[in-house]
Order: structure tokens, then sequence, then C-alpha cells
């Protein structure tokens, strides 16, 4: 762990687009020290001991949300959950009339996934709780992202020089976008793979490769990384069948044997099997995919510390 | 009725190529005299040494919510918004609830505004009914209660075979089609410009192609049908190109231009501030160049606000959630001047000309001008005064205006609706005893 006098200023985790090389670098740190924790035979430590997490979730999800409620736990900390399946367009009471409310219950870290992009943005205006991203729209998901490229630090020792693809729907991806963010600040070499029709507009203003044959550049890549087709989120039909997605961008054991043999292949869950990956390969030696699930929990607890202690410490100048 | 002597203003009325230090006389709701030195007796004398003093000022987009949405703007709050900001005739948009889709609804908002006694209200009707886009509204029973052109505006006639049935119809009226233009397949959820800042944002997008695309298609049916049409708002290059072919062509087609798109990119949107959603949607820096280069073309018919007041609880939603749209109406004045006479684009009687006679001559009303015998609506400014935006002077109901905080050169000093004072800014104690 890197002992430098790095201080973390900031209350919300909203997106890594305008985070430094070393604040990333430092959540990373502060992580691999929360591993620890982990392995003890009484799994909770104390920093967030009297304060109050809301896990505020208007969209399925139970991954994220489990691996946010235990890494609170782990600290210590209360957790109220609040689910709501909601759509963007808000009928009720507003988000930021929700999200005062339960402020005014005395609520410390309030952890949003929300449908609308910038919705945790826009909460982070809006209330003096801090507020931490779990996915918002097809914006960012930066804890998501963090796991990742712990765990491809984890399994290669460094992101720099790495050649890394993210196959698949990246318009409508915040898995992709945060991802994009967090591996090229780290120094690795990001292209996008997916037929046009799943490209956002302007795509190549984005600090990034984009190719639209996976077999052109499966060779060269040393992580791969497997996006889920969202069936859901989509819209129209961006390409004629599941058949044919597959046939051009799935990793198949025909296609891994064509990849690099220490390829690290990753998907952020949960799977189609047999969509965009097959399932010898998901299960594969390659794959990293539950190895980047438990990292989850230890990015989440030292995401958690950090806003929690940057919000302390401006509350205490203030 | 009283009779106003406004003395020694520079006297700018484009459309009688005047332009030069004036006295004018006003009696009996019309322009009795102009020239230098008047010795008229007169009830009220304003000393306009040093001020501007033109044709009142015609805006021909206007959303005043009512009738059905009363909390967000009514047609006298939004009237007396439009006096402070020179203004002294808006058409108002029919995309109410419900909409203004038959006669009575004309009727209804014409008497509204006669109440109210502030600016002169004329309406846009319906092109079809429930602005559904499928079946012709009453347009020939709305234009004889005097709308004065129609549009579905909110959103564009998607259907080709509808909006070629619509203009062929209203051609045998003397009046405007006007579209919002925007193609829905396209442009679907979208909550602003698709480009590099919604994929960041991760916003859906709005293609310009949306707006080209039906604002081609409907130059092609002018061509046919050769019905006057007006575009409303455009906001891209590819839009202009469109526009000038049209003109070079000699089509009966003219166009109009908001203030946030002469003045905004996409790149306010940056924080998910709701007061920049708006549609058509803020572009790129290339489109405002290319709006702010169409009119110093001349290719702008008309510089109009698309003042869209909404409550400020709904601007606080979620961006997505959202609803579109600028109040501004107040300030929409100073802004024409930074985006076109500050960079030179053009000067003041260039930039009256659009805000005036040529905006009459869109929706055909004998307006824009003072020459002796015309209607006195009459706008005053201080084109030097310096001041700041502050929303919370505004008289319109909303505060969904981005420009709070804008120091701003050029204010209106005084309105005259009809040879009557509408509106006196406090700052302007010119009145001579």
């Amino acid at each position: 762990m890197k002992k430098n006098a790095f201080q973390w200023t900031r209350k919300h985790l909203i997106g890594l687009r305008d985070l430094s090389r070393e604040e990333l670098e430092f959540i990373l740190d502060t992580a691999e020290g929360f591993e620890e924790i982990s392995t003890r035979s009484i799994k909770k430590a104390p920093p967030l001991r009297g304060k109050v997490v809301v896990n505020m979730f208007f969209e399925d999800s139970t991954r994220t949300r489990n691996s946010f409620t235990l890494a609170a736990g782990r600290l210590s900390a209360d957790v109220i959950e609040f689910t709501k399946k909601s759509s963007a367009v808000n009928k009720g009471e507003t988000l930021v009339d929700t999200a005062r409310n339960l402020e005014a219950m005395g609520v410390d870290i309030v952890v949003i996934r929300h449908s609308a992009g910038g919705a945790p943005a826009l909460l982070s205006r809006s209330i003096n709780a801090c507020v931490v991203n779990a996915g918002d729209g097809y914006h960012e998901h930066p804890t998501q992202a963090l796991l990742d490229v712990y765990t491809i630090r984890q399994v290669r020792g460094r992101l720099d020089g790495l050649k890394i693809g993210i196959v698949g729907d990246i318009a409508h991806s915040r898995v992709a976008r945060s991802n994009i963010y967090a591996m090229t600040k780290l120094g690795a070499e990001v292209t996008l793979i997916g037929p046009p029709t799943l490209m956002p507009p302007r795509v190549r203003d984005l600090p990034v490769r984009v190719s639209s044959r996976l077999d052109d550049v499966l060779e060269e890549l040393d992580v791969i990384n497997m996006l889920r087709i969202q069936f859901e989120r989509m819209g129209g039909n961006p390409f004629p069948s599941v058949r044919e997605y597959s046939h051009f961008f799935a990793l198949t054991v025909e296609r891994m044997k064509r990849a690099k043999p220490d390829i690290t292949v990753m998907h952020p869950g949960p799977m189609n099997r047999g969509v965009e990956i097959e399932s010898e390969v998901a299960d594969g030696p390659n794959s990293v995919i539950l190895k980047q699930v438990a990292n989850g929990l230890a990015i989440r607890m030292a995401v958690l510390f950090l806003v929690n202690q940057a919000a302390m410490q401006t509350d205490v100048k203030s | 009725m009283e009779k106003i002597l406004i003395t020694g203003g520079r006297v700018i009325d484009p459309a009688n190529q005047v332009d030069r230090q004036a006295d004018i006389l006003l009696a009996d709701g019309q322009v009795a005299q102009i020239g230098p030195r008047l010795s008229a007796s007169a009830d009220r004398t304003f000393d306009a040494t040093g001020k501007i003093v033109c044709p009142g000022l015609i805006d021909l987009h206007v959303h005043f919510r009512e009738p059905g949405d009363e909390e967000e703007e009514t047609i006298a709050s939004g009237s007396a918004a439009a006096v402070a900001g020179g203004f002294t005739s808006v058409v108002c948009m029919p995309n109410t609830n419900p909409p203004i889709d038959e006669a009575t609804g004309v009727e209804y908002i014409h008497r509204m505004g006669r109440q109210a006694r502030k600016t002169f209200i004329y309406v846009m009707g319906a092109l079809t009914k429930e602005r559904s886009g499928q079946e012709l509204a009453e347009i020939g029973l709305m234009h004889q209660a005097g709308a004065i052109g129609f549009t579905d505006d909110g959103s564009g006639v998607q259907n080709v075979a509808v909006m070629l049935r619509v203009m062929k119809y209203a051609s045998m009226f003397d009046t405007v089609v006007a579209q919002h233009c925007q193609d829905n397949a396209l442009v679907k959820n979208g909550v602003m410009n698709a480009g590099y800042n919604s994929t960041v944002l991760g916003l859906p997008g709005m293609d310009p192609l949306g707006e080209e695309l039906m604002l081609w298609r409907d130059v092609q049916l002018v061509k046919k049908t050769g019905v006057r049409y007006h575009a409303q708002h455009i906001s891209t290059a590819g839009a202009v190109e469109i526009i000038r072919q049209a003109k070079q062509d000699s089509l009966p087609v003219s166009c109009e231009v908001t203030p946030h798109h002469l003045l905004l990119t996409e790149d306010y949107v940056e924080d998910y501030d709701t007061c920049y959603k708006v549609n058509p949607p803020l572009r790129t820096a290339a489109d405002v160049q290319a709006l702010r280069d169409a009119v110093r073309e001349g290719l702008v018919d008309a510089l109009a606000t698309d003042h869209a007041p909404h409550l400020q609880s709904e601007k606080e939603l979620e961006f997505l959630a959202a609803p579109f749209g600028i109040a501004g109406i107040e300030c929409a004045l100073p802004l024409y001047i930074k985006a076109l006479i500050e960079p030179g684009l053009t000067d003041w009687a260039g930039m009256l000309s659009m805000l005036t006679w040529r905006p009459a001559q869109v929706i055909g009303v004998d307006k824009g001008r003072i020459g002796p015998g015309d209607r006195a609506d009459i706008t005053v400014i201080d084109p030097g005064a310096e001041w700041v935006i502050d929303t919370d002077t505004f008289y319109s109901k909303s505060r969904n205006c981005p420009y709070h905080g804008w120091k701003v050169k050029g204010r209106v000093l005084a309105t005259l609706v009809a040879g009557e004072i509408r509106y006196l800014s406090p700052e302007w104690t010119a009145e001579k005893q």
C-alpha cells in the first residue's frame, strides 16, 4: 500500500470521469486494506459505527445492492433498504423530496441506483448527505468499474500497457463508460467492440479505439470484458437476432482458441449464458467473473469509508 | 385618450428605412406626427434623448400555458412579462391543455388577452385535432375566428400524407403553416442533442437529422402546395442550409431563431441542469455559429423566444423526467443584443427588423412600422444600460431561466400598445412635468 500524503476530499462518488489517476489508485489501495476484514472470523470493523446508510434502489439489482449492504454492515453502519420500482418519470413524491425525507431521519450516506442518468448528481446538489452512485441510467456505474480495475490489477499486477476490449452494447452501458475512464486513466488501451447500432454518438471522441469486428482485435487483447446484452434497455432491434449477434460478438470456446492463452475474461453480470458468453468460457480458467463479485465488497467498503471521512472533515472545517 | 410625446429619441423604423433623431407624437392610439422638434402639445412628454424608439417588438412564439397549466403561466402573467420585455404583440402556441384546435379556443385566448390589457395576443391554432397528427383541425373556422397561423408546436406532424393534406387544405386561406420540425422516429425519447455530451452523460440524444429531414420534407411539400410555411425555432447548421436553398428557390418559406440557440450550446447541459433542457435541444458551437451567420446573411425572418415557463418543482426532477423549456421573454432583448449586435453580425436596424416588420409579415399582419397613421405600438430602449438579469424580478410566474445572474446590456424602458403605456421601467424617470 502506498504511503503518501494523498488526501481524499470527495464526499460524493458520482462518476469516474472527473477522478484523477491518483484518486483511483487511492481507492484501490484503500480497498486492499479492507480485504483483510473479510477474512476475519468476525467480519466487522468500526469505522461507520453510528452512521446510517440508505440503499435507495429504483431499479432491480441483487448483486450491487447486496454488496453495498454487506459492505456497510462490515463497517458497522446501520443500513436502511429503500426499494421502489419506478420509471424515470416521477408521478408521486419526487426523488429530491424522498431523499430529503430520509435525510431528515439522519441518513449519512445515500447509495442510489436509478434508471435516469444524472439522478445521483441531482441528489448530490439537493441534500447534505454523501451520495454514492450505484448505477444511473447509462451514465456511470463507478463501483463496478473500480472493482473491475481492482480485479485486473490483482490478476495482472498493473493496467499500464494492457490492451482491454469491451464488447457489446456500449450505447446503453453505464459499466462501459465508467470502465473507459478508469482503465484509460490507469494506463490501459481500450477498444470498444460491437455493432455500430450499439455505439453511442461521437464514440470516437472518447479516449478509445472502436471496432465492429471482434475477430480482428481479439488476438491482441490482454483483457476482455463482455457486457450483458440488455434487451430491456435497447429498444428497437439494434441487431437482427440473438443468433446473429452471438455469431459475431459472443465469446465462444472457438474464439478463445485464437485469443492470448492468458487472456483475462470478465463480465459485470448478470450473464446471458449462450448469448454474449458461452458457459464453458464463463466458468473456464481464464474467467475472473466471481473474483469480480468478491472484490466488489472491498471496493464498496473503501468507497463508503472514504466519502464518510471526507464528509466528516468538511463538517469539522465548517 | 391621452396624447403622448416622446422627444429626442433615435427613431429606428426599419420597415420605413428610418434611423434618425426625431420626436414622435401619439394620439388616438396612432402615430400622429413624427419629425424633428415637434411643437405639439401633449398630456405626457417623455425625454428619450440617447434612447432608441422603435416599433413595438413582436414575438412569434410564446407559451402562456392557459388554458390548462395556469400554475406555470397565465395569459395575464405572460402578457405582463411580454411588455416588460418590450413586446407589443406575441403569438401564443396552441399546445395548451386542451389544445387550441377549434374556434372557441381561439376566441378564449383573444378574450383573455384583451382582459390582461398588456401585450396584443395573437394565437396559432393546431394543424390537427388534439395535435395528434392524424385528422385536420378546423383550420378554416379558426382562421375566421382570427388565428393567424397553424402549428402542432411541441411536436411536428409526423405523417407525410397528413402534412401534405394539411398544407393543401390551408392553402385556400391566406395563412401560414408553421412546424416544429422533428422526426419522432429518429429523436424518440431524446432529451438533449445527440453528441459527445449525451454520450458522456448517458442521456438519450436527439439527432439533428430529425429536425433537418422534416424541414427538407416540408420544403418539398411547399413546392407542391404553394402554402406559406414557417420553420419554428430552427437549431442546426443543416436546417440553415435547407432554409438558404428554399429562399434561393424563392419559395414562401420563413424561419425563426431563439435566443438560446444563438447563445448556448450542449456543453451547458454538463451538470444535468434542467434549465438547459429545451426542445429543440441546445446544439453544438458549430450550429450556433451557423445560426448567427444565417442572421448576418438575412436568412432569419424572425427572432422568437419560445418562452416556455415551467414550475420549479418540475424542473427539479431528474433530467430525463423534467419538462422541456426555457422562460425568458423578459430578458430576450439584451440577449439578442449580446448574440447579434455585440459581435457585429448585424446592426440595430437589422436586429429590429427581425423583431418588428419581418415577423409581422410572417403572420400576415400589418404591424411593425411607425409611420404617421400607423398603430402606436412602440418600444423605448436604453441601448447602453448595463444590468444583471434577476429572475426574482420577473413578471412571469416561472423561473426556469438559465440567464439568471448574466450581465447584459440594453434595457426596455417603456412599452406602448395602441398609444397606451403598458409598461414603464421604474428606472426611467424621463417624464417632463
